[in-house]
């Protein structure tokens, strides 16, 4: 029984997925784009990012893509015109929420949050920006973190402790005010649980955690979490 | 054609590093096309002192730090039909607007700019327009027509969207630039 596949529609196309599956995996198995920031292959899912918001038929609500299992008979639709709308307004208020300034930050041209702004069509933030002055850390012989930059997806924070087990990065305070924090609120420098693997650079969407004096082009690395995920399971 | 049949055309240049332009004027050979189509009438390249009556489209580069910018942008709003704020500094604040993650960031840049790195007579000049205790992108001072973000704009996305305009269709430019 529970092997059974389920039959469902995404935008109008019939699909089949196994028991247990997101909308996300199966809407990536049909090659049906649904937008995601804080979504990583090869670490647990969060749904923080609200940009996979889909609506599914017979509910007034949304649902994130990345955390909603497959149910038989669903009708989802990914892109309409009100998601569009919605997803535009959730990543102006992530570039409303801290100081992004693509022309003198280190990401520029290699940033998930940018890249995601051109193809959604956010040509400019409606809404008044923040303009934070967190505190920034580059004490570290190489890793560099600039909070001010950060959009709080939280793959750091997954990648450090599910894929290197040293959890060394977590999140304090709420809303607005949340922020990455090293161990106990350290300098990343004292960090004395800190590995130095660099994964959590290698996944960071944004230019809130690069290696310093290192193109950021070869530093990012979005497969990391899912290869290593993979070699441990042969 | 009869000349004044021609859209007007003006370009300004608030707080900005005046790249925008640059890269107008890299449009180099494409900007005897756009010369034929339209009339320029007020720009930092010409030499007219004051914004004329009615201009049809106006290309604003910068954003809003001072005083004088904030009334000159506001007269530049009502004198035109088409405004459109070209690159990243008048479309989010950009690299002026840095200084609003500053408390009382107004008085620290002319502290630096005129105390701190001046080799002779450090002294804060008073003759210049006073500086707002923010810099803010055009669109939360006065409504903007159309967006060309980029720091700066590519040469090639300033005329698409100066060639749809004046075929007068909607240039669709949001998916051709990126911001920085």
């Amino acid at each position: 029984m529970t092997n059974e596949p389920i039959n469902l529609t995404i935008d109008n196309i019939k699909v089949t997925a196994k028991q247990d599956t997101t909308i996300l995996e199966v809407a990536k198995q049909y090659g049906i784009n649904i937008p995601t920031l804080c979504e990583l292959e090869g670490l647990s899912s969060y749904s923080g990012c609200r940009l996979c918001l889909v609506e599914i038929r017979g509910s007034t609500k949304l649902f994130a893509a990345c955390t909603t299992p497959v149910t038989s008979g669903m009708e989802i639709t990914t892109n309409s015109d009100k998601l569009k709308e919605y997803r535009k307004i959730t990543l102006s208020l992530l570039l409303s929420e801290r100081t992004h300034i693509c022309s003198v930050c280190v990401a520029n041209g290699n940033c998930e949050l940018q890249d995601l702004s051109n193809e959604l069509g956010v040509d400019h933030v409606p809404f008044e920006r923040e303009w934070t002055n967190h505190t920034l850390d580059s004490g570290h012989n190489f890793l560099v973190i600039d909070r001010n930059r950060c959009i709080l997806c939280t793959r750091c924070i997954r990648v450090c402790q599910e894929t290197e087990g040293a959890h060394t990065l977590d999140l304090k305070n709420r809303g607005k005010d949340a922020q990455i924090t090293i161990d106990f609120d350290a300098l990343w420098k004292n960090s004395s649980s800190c590995t130095s693997c660099r994964k959590c650079a290698k996944v960071c969407p944004t230019g809130a955690i690069y290696v310093d004096d290192d193109f950021i082009s070869k530093t990012k690395d979005k497969n990391i979490a899912n290869f290593l995920l993979k070699r441990r399971q042969l | 054609m009869d000349k004044n049949k021609k859209p007007t055309f003006a370009t300004v240049w608030l707080s900005g590093c005046s790249g925008c332009h640059m890269s107008f004027l890299d449009l180099d050979e494409a900007l005897i096309e756009i010369a034929n189509k339209v009339q320029l009438v007020y720009s930092p390249l010409i030499d007219i002192k004051e914004f004329p009556e009615q201009v049809t489209i106006t290309l604003v580069e910068g954003a809003i730090a001072n005083e004088e910018q904030l009334s000159m942008i506001k007269k530049v709003r009502t004198r035109t039909s088409i405004l459109v704020a070209l690159g990243d500094c008048a479309v989010t604040g950009n690299v002026t607007a840095l200084r609003n993650t500053e408390i009382d960031g107004d008085k620290k840049v002319l502290k630096r700019a005129f105390i701190e790195t001046s080799d002779i007579n450090p002294q804060i000049p008073n003759e210049v327009s006073k500086l707002l205790k923010k810099v803010y992108p055009l669109h939360e001072k006065i409504p903007v027509d159309y967006y060309i973000p980029g720091c700066p704009p590519s040469p090639e996305n300033i005329l698409y969207f100066l060639t749809e305009l004046l075929a007068e269709k909607s240039p669709q430019v949001e998916k051709r630039t990126k911001f920085g």
